[in-house]
């Protein structure tokens, strides 16, 4: 069975061939199969329920697989943490944010990957060193987060998100994940989060992106992949398609 | 009918306020008095200084020279038992068995002493002892994923069945002039026992702020779901922190020996309760995730202190109990109002 593959000129990051994952008995993934590619911004979309946390779980490090084969650049990944995943270069900004509310803000930033001094179990951490980074990256970002030195707990929900896609961003990542990182946002805060993801994608990165908002998937994907409930059902170049089309794709109104 | 007044610039301005109309300013200066989330956290301190002024004005030998040394010394194994007892409460867990650990560390010191081994090895099995049944409990609840609760009292009771089953029941003396030393004497006014309890609270703030492990368990306490998706593993932090209590538990028991002179089978319940009494003094959230050493500290101070007054103001010991029962749950109370 041949789904329309969205061609393209650039490389294949990442490939996905009949990925399924069951919780108990809600098949939550079934024979997924999806691609996405450097320098471009990858769109999944699908009604509540589809699957679409549960992929990017997946390739995340979160969960792993039943059955199915993944691969970045070729090569075949098998995730056992999180860690696993980021060290291979993929950043994800969860559905559900992933901040530790009573922690600052530049601890958030570098949580689990904390700038030290000195060596082996007696080193320190370098606090100032990562407050001063952690300042260039929210300026970088041109996010008005208050202070890095304020706790995530008093932050608005605009202001989580932005820290989180900014650590998310931040590290030397080749591919960034996005679970729905508008849903919680203002007009303003959407367009500068958008502006953010069309400026990993020309740096070059894979930006893998979740929303329920076709318009903006129209505005921002090169690629789109459908899903239904736990199947990926159809796969466009953005260019050669309309909202209209995905929306039927999406409520099964037309097949693939 | 009167017309508007006009409009004019030399017209003082009447209606907005200077004062009043300032965003902030006095108004927030209040609020942080009247702000109850900052006398939760600062509920131990404060506590510690009332009750001081309170017993001092009651009986002028309670801060005398004497009186204080004395509460310190008493204070120490407290102290010890508390920080390793914030550890576990900051990943959000708890660690009931740190009493029992303690007193199976002090059989195995015992047991020891009595077929002749020299002191320093009897620390370090003291030590061990407490190292290995902390790691065990974190080994069963981070790896085998079942509530702290459940496991630190299952290893409460596995402890102090265990006391009692290699000593027999029976006490052991422990007379060594080291150990005697160790429990009276000190560097000038202040015990050896105080400074080793506050070299293992600075150790542990240290651990706690000033490295990635600290910053982990906090993180693992605040949100554990976070703490996974960058990589954290929870089952490593929670096997640290009971191996960190039940280490401290061991030190614990080493000074326990030195106090009482002997090695005893006994419960020591009262130390369970007053460790878990201290860190929630202390300010340290029971949903994890928010910790400081300092508190703690002055949690394990401030209900020395308070059993020591009631002491000397002539309080049936009977009483004590009831006190630290009702400060816990006072302290507990103030903590609805963190944020
Ligand atoms: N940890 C889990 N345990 C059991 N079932 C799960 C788990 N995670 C997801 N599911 C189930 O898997 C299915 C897919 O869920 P998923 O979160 O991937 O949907 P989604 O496409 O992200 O939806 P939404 O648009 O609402 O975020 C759902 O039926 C859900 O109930
Ligand atoms: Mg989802």
């Amino acid at each position: 069975m041949t789904r329309t593959q969205p061609d393209a000129d650039r490389p294949v990051l990442v490939e996905a061939r009949g990925v399924s994952l069951a919780f108990g008995s809600v098949k939550a993934l079934t024979d997924v199969d999806l691609s996405l590619r450097a320098g471009e911004i990858t769109a999944i979309v699908g009604d509540n329920g589809a699957g679409k946390s549960t992929f990017v779980r997946c390739l995340s490090g979160i969960h792993r697989p039943d059955a199915g084969v993944m691969t970045l650049d070729g090569a075949d990944i098998d995730f056992r943490s999180p860690e696993d995943a980021r060290e291979a270069g993929i950043e994800t900004v969860h559905q559900n944010l992933a901040l530790v509310e009573d922690l600052t803000v530049w601890q958030n930033l570098f949580l689990n990957r904390e700038i030290v001094r000195g060596l082996g179990p007696a080193s320190l951490l370098n606090r100032r060193a990562m407050q001063r980074q952690a300042r260039e990256m929210v300026a970088s970002l041109a996010v008005n987060v208050p202070a890095v030195t304020s706790r995530v707990r008093r932050l608005s929900g605009g202001q989580r998100q932005a820290v989180a896609i900014c650590r998310a961003a931040g590290f030397s990542s080749r591919l960034v994940i996005m679970d729905e990182p508008t849903a919680a946002l203002g007009v303003q805060e959407t367009a500068r989060v958008e502006a953010l993801i069309r400026r990993l994608r020309d740096d070059g990165r894979a930006v893998l992106l979740v929303s329920h908002n076709f318009e903006q998937v129209m505005r921002l994907s090169d690629a789109v992949w459908v899903m239904r409930s736990g199947r990926c059902v159809a796969g466009r170049r953005t260019a050669q398609t309309t909202g209209q089309e995905i929306v039927a794709l999406v409520t099964g109104a037309q097949a693939a | 009918m009167a017309s508007p007044p006009p409009l004019s610039p030399d017209r003082p301005d009447v209606s907005p306020d200077p004062v009043l109309d300032q965003p902030g300013r006095r108004p927030a200066r209040l609020a942080r008095v009247t702000d109850v989330s900052l006398w939760a956290e600062w509920a131990a301190p404060v506590g510690l200084v009332i009750l001081a002024v309170v017993f001092q004005l009651m009986n002028s030998t309670f801060l005398s020279l004497g009186n204080v040394k004395a509460m310190l010394v008493a204070a120490a194994i407290l102290v010890v038992l508390s920080v390793g007892q914030t550890f576990a409460v900051a990943t959000g867990g708890i660690d009931l068995s740190v009493a029992s650990t303690m007193t199976f560390g002090a059989i195995v010191f015992g047991l020891a002493y009595a077929k002749g081994a020299p002191l320093p090895v009897c620390c370090l099995l003291a030590l061990a002892a407490g190292l290995l049944v902390g790691l065990v409990q974190g080994l069963v609840v981070g790896r085998g994923r079942i509530t702290d609760f459940i496991v630190t009292l299952g290893g409460l009771s596995v402890a102090s069945g265990l006391a009692l089953v290699v000593s027999d029941g029976k006490p052991t003396t422990v007379i060594s002039p080291f150990l005697l030393r160790l429990s009276t004497q000190g560097v000038g006014p202040v015990g050896y026992t105080v400074i080793l309890a506050l070299a293992v609270a600075l150790l542990a703030h240290v651990l706690l702020f000033h490295t990635r492990f600290g910053t982990h368990v906090l993180a693992a306490g605040g949100s554990p779901e976070a703490a996974t998706a960058t990589g954290i593993s929870l089952a490593n932090i929670k096997t640290a922190v009971y191996a960190i209590s039940g280490l401290l538990s061991g030190l614990a028991a080493i000074l326990l020996v030195a106090r009482v002179g002997a090695s005893e089978p006994a419960a020591n319940m009262q130390f369970l309760l007053n460790s878990v009494a201290a860190v929630v003094l202390g300010g340290v959230s029971l949903m994890g995730g928010r910790a400081t050493i300092a508190g703690p500290v002055a949690g394990a101070l401030l209900l020395t202190g308070l059993t020591n007054g009631l002491t000397l103001l002539g309080v049936s010991q009977y009483y004590q109990p009831v006190a630290v029962g009702a400060v816990v749950v006072l302290a507990a109370f103030l903590t609805r109002f963190q944020r």
